[in-house]
């Protein structure tokens, strides 16, 4: 067993785990964290998309161990517990942007790191580009790239919170 | 139309939680004390189980049992069933073999499960499965189902000589056969619809616990039908009583037909639970689902049709052979007949229809219903062949369609079919102003210039959805009736709980059945709750596929509702001292004909609780209706889509480069959840055109058995969806409904490649047309230029 420490949507947290735990199992077994979803296991559909040190990874892909010390943000951390949604969660809520909501956290969380990376105007080519990650088998993609193009705009001036 | 009523474009209610994280599927339930399970599988298409060691791994540390076919069958655990039963024309029934949830003597396909090793943790089960020694020996194995019925061609079951399990018919041969004698052109063509894997991103998962004291089991399932999961498994499976049986499928990560069917996983862990004494959960790995999920479509076609020289369609002939895998799926049969054979009329007036089914076993994860199921095959014949019909006589394949359309309704096709409402000409005619048809010939030489090729590709489709009512489905061989059940349940308070027995897994039920609500009854709609998914909480009910929860479900509420009103104007009488027959009921609110009394909606409520107004033999207390909704019809759906490509012919890459979509689906309850399925249909029928396609090598190993390998759209391979709506209202429910789950899986293939090889010039095109297929498609045509 390997003792791990993180730190998880704002709270300190600690672990003896498995050294084959991957970071996903951890967020969802041991702190049951289940937004973070796993639909694949060959790191292809990105349902297991967190935050790690502000970067969108996903979870699936990393032992926790090899995060030691690392502050990570899931979908549970974005908006305060009865605060308003982020302007992501609420621009994927507005543009109908999930249907049956397994890939939606994955969705969301790449999202929220394209614009951290590419700014507050995107465009249709540059969404679809970078969403080269993440699987949605209900959408069509459609309305996520409407939702994104949205919730890019909107997150203008947003401040993260840290619950 | 208020605000969030039928015809508005409500925001889901869902979303909240699913944009949150705080969702609950299937893996997200944890029960204390819970162990695993896990499936070890053969790694061969075809053989013999001589003989399976378990000892060792059952020494393994953590191990709790390692339990094999044989032990399923000594606890006397039945198989699982096909539930619609197909006559052969000569009369003879299809030949079900045996399915045990454990493969027991043989194995049939990559994948077939042989035994179950059940640990305190799942890396332990893994790890114990690793040594549990199977010995087999190795069976020629059979995937090719145009080789199925081949003399020699390895045998699968006893029960199906040459691998057949029917040969199906439908219309009238001998007309067919007269049509095409005089036909002026015959338009022939050979193709393989290609076989796909569903891949919700959710992969199925299952835990089963045992409570001793109540002797029950209780089955949390990622399934689509909690209900009749519960029934198969008790009636023909035998696991529990059906009251001893509780199913619960929480919210569901999507299914698309693939969770519609009763697998051997979530009978292993209930069967496995009750052994064991503890809670035991399986949750599949992609590389699993791909395996094991049920797979769609997989024919093998020929198909004739015959013109007059007006360009009339005279007759139509199409013979199929479909591959229905290892093993008959809960509803594999009925996909490539009655889902297929009774669409093949199209929007057209097609006088005499023939068509063949032979449905083979072959050494591959079963077939069953997939987005669509039978309708995208027989959409894709028939509007694969009236597009190239039309292109060889030189005639528009819009004008083409126009002349052929059915103009009347109803209208008896010769396949069984009823249309009963539809205006093809108005889809039509709106699709080509938006997709700017006109202008198709300046775009196409635009493309020339940048050295590409443009082409246009049409799918007049029609669908039925909505399949009943019962004692139709029931004369054509369905084991269950497919009407639908709602109860509406009124608290004292006023607040209304919704119980369907349709499931939602990504299509909004609990947004658009409370619209519905709350527009008849003038509540607000954060009043209403849509209860579904617990055999303990809703009566029964048949669950969501097939394009049904709007037509049938939503008008099983309809009714209840009705129930509910004329019992609430009862107790508004008596609280209002008028006679029933004066209650008017408006906006949320009794009101006696002709004078200023009334009583709000939440006073009427709470009267017929409290029941201080009347006495208990006059009028029953409380106030809760139940309905079960039996459709007259199926309801026929029918749009036409348009697909526009550009080819590269140096590299048979082709992109599409607009998609227009107008259908008819009838009234719509939530115009924006509508349009989402429609974008959502499409980007299937998209991929199944362009990009997917399962492919068994010859020893049956599945070759595209992971995402790497297995190519699903991305936002990339789409383009923005231009999604539009005619409207002619279903006369076969009270709200006018079509349904719309499934009509752009329907119509996307055929719209693609009617496009592509409008491009290319060639129709010689298989699917998925990827750029490969796509340059050697035009390499052959180049070959056949040089040589003539
Ligand atoms: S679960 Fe991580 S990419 Fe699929
Ligand atoms: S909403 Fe279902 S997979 Fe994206």
């Amino acid at each position: 067993m390997t003792a791990v420490a993180l730190t998880v949507n704002g709270k300190a947290v600690t672990g003896d785990v498995d050294p084959r735990t991957l970071l996903v199992q951890f967020l969802r077994e041991n702190l049951r964290l289940t937004g973070t979803h796993v639909g694949c296991d060959t790191s292809q559909c990105g349902a297991c998309v967190v935050h790690v040190n502000g970067k969108a990874i996903k979870s699936c892909t990393v032992f926790v161990w090899q995060i030691e010390g690392a502050n990570i943000t899931t979908i549970e951390g974005l908006a305060e517990p009865n605060g308003p949604l982020h302007p992501m969660q609420e621009a994927f809520r507005e543009h109908h942007g999930l249907q049956c909501g397994y890939c939606t956290p994955g969705m969301i969380m790449t999202a929220i790191d394209m614009v951290n990376r590419k700014g507050h105007e995107l465009d249709d080519p540059t969404i679809r580009h970078e969403l080269e990650g993440n699987l949605c088998r209900c959408t069509g993609y459609h309305n996520i790239v409407k939702a994104i193009a949205a919730g890019a705009k909107a997150m203008k001036g947003h401040v993260q919170v840290q619950s | 139309m208020s605000a969030t009523g039928i015809g508005a474009a409500v925001r889901r209610k869902e979303d909240q939680r699913f944009v949150t994280g705080k969702g609950h599927y299937t893996d997200d339930v944890s029960r204390p004390g819970q162990c695993h399970a896990y499936f070890l599988r053969s790694p061969h298409a075809h053989a013999k189980i001589k003989n399976i060691d378990s000892e060792a791994a059952a020494a393994m540390p953590g191990v709790l049992a390692v339990l094999t076919g044989a032990d399923l069958a000594a606890d006397k655990i039945g198989n699982l069933i096909c539930g619609w039963m197909i006559t052969s024309k000569d009369g003879s029934q299809m030949k079900m073999a045996p399915h045990p949830a454990i493969a027991h003597g043989k194995a049939n396909y990559v994948g077939d499960p042989v035994a179950v090793v059940v640990a305190e943790t799942l890396p332990q089960a893994k790890d114990a499965a690793e040594k549990v020694k199977v010995d087999y020996d190795l069976l020629p194995a059979l995937c090719d189902p145009a080789k199925a019925q081949d003399q020699g061609a390895p045998q699968i079951h006893e029960v199906a000589p040459r691998n057949t399990i029917y040969q199906w018919h439908l219309g009238d041969a001998k007309a067919v056969e007269a049509a095409f004698k005089t036909a002026r052109h015959v338009t022939k063509l050979d193709f393989i619809n290609n076989r796909l894997v569903p891949n919700a991103i959710e992969p199925r998962a299952a835990i089963g616990e045992y409570d001793a004291g109540s002797e029950s089991l209780t089955l949390w399932n990622t399934t689509q039908n909690p209900h009749v999961a519960r029934l198969v498994m008790s009636a023909f499976v035998g696991l529990a009583p059906e009251h001893k049986l509780r199913v619960i499928a929480p919210d569901v990560g999507g299914g698309f037909g693939s969770k519609i069917f009763i697998y051997p996983e979530e009978v292993v862990c209930l069967w496995a639970a009750r052994k064991i004494g503890r809670p035991i959960k399986w949750v599949a790995e992609r590389s699993e689902a791909f395996l094991t999920d049920a797979h769609g479509r997989d024919h093998v076609t020929h198909a004739e049709m015959a013109f007059d020289p007006d360009g009339k369609v005279t007759g139509l002939r199409v013979k199929t052979v479909a591959n229905l895998g290892a093993y008959m799926s809960t509803f594999s049969s009925s996909v490539p007949t009655y889902l297929y054979g009774t669409l093949l009329s199209g929007q057209y007036e097609i006088p005499a229809i023939y068509c063949e089914v032979d449905a083979v076993y072959t050494n591959t994860v079963p077939v069953d219903a997939y987005r669509g199921a039978g309708r995208p095959e027989a959409t894709f014949v028939v509007e694969r062949l009236i597009e190239v019909g039309g292109r060889q006589m030189g005639v528009d394949p819009a004008d083409l369609r126009q002349k052929n359309f059915i103009k009347t309704f109803p209208h008896q096709t010769p396949v069984i079919m009823i249309y009963d409402a539809g205006d093809y000409h108005a889809s039509l005619k709106k699709a080509l102003e938006l997709a700017d048809y006109a202008g198709l010939a300046k775009r196409k030489r635009e493309s020339v210039r940048h050295d590409k090729l443009r082409g246009i590709g049409f799918s007049t489709y029609i669908e039925a959805c909505g399949i009943a009512p019962s004692q139709a489905v029931g004369s054509l061989g369905c084991g269950v009736g497919l009407w639908e059940s709602a109860e509406v349940r009124v608290n004292p308070t006023g607040t209304v709980e919704v119980l369907t027995g349709c499931h939602q897994h990504g299509q909004g039920h609990e947004t658009t059945f409370a619209q519905v609500v709350s527009e008849r009854l003038g509540i607000p709609l954060e009043n209403v709750s849509v209860v579904h998914g617990d055999t303990d909480k809703v009566q029964f009910g048949m669950g969501t596929y097939g394009s049904r929860s709007g037509a049938v479900g939503i008008s099983a509420i309809v009714k209840a509702l009705d129930k509910i009103e004329a019992k609430a104007k009862k107790v508004a009488a008596h609280m209002l001292e008028a006679a029933e027959g004066d209650i008017v009921f408006e906006d949320g609110k009794f009101t006696v004909a002709g004078t200023d009394k009334s009583a709000a909606w939440g006073e009427v409520a709470l009267n017929a609780y409290i029941a201080h107004k009347f006495a208990g033999q006059e009028l029953e207390p409380g106030l809760k209706e139940g309905a079960f909704y039996d459709p007259t019809n199926f309801t026929f759906p029918a749009g036409c889509h348009i697909c526009e490509v550009e080819v590269d012919p140096q590299t048979g890459e082709s992109e599409i480069v607009a998609w227009t979509a107008v259908d008819d689906f009838g009234t719509v309850v939530n115009p924006m959840i509508v349009e989402g399925q429609v974008h959502g249909g499409i980007a299937q029928g998209v991929g199944q055109a362009l990009l997917e396609g399962a492919i068994y090598d010859k020893d049956g190993q599945l070759v595209t058995g992971s995402l790497m390998d297995y190519c699903m759209p991305r936002a990339q391979d789409l383009p923005a969806l231009k999604v539009e709506m005619t409207k002619t209202a279903a006369p076969s429910n009270p709200l006018g409904i079509k349904g719309c789950g499934e009509a752009g899986a329907i119509a996307a293939p055929v719209a693609v490649i009617n496009a592509i090889t409008d491009a290319i010039g060639t129709e010689d095109l298989p699917m998925p047309a990827t750029p490969q297929a796509v340059w050697r498609a035009l390499q052959k045509a180049n070959d056949r230029r040089t040589a003539a």
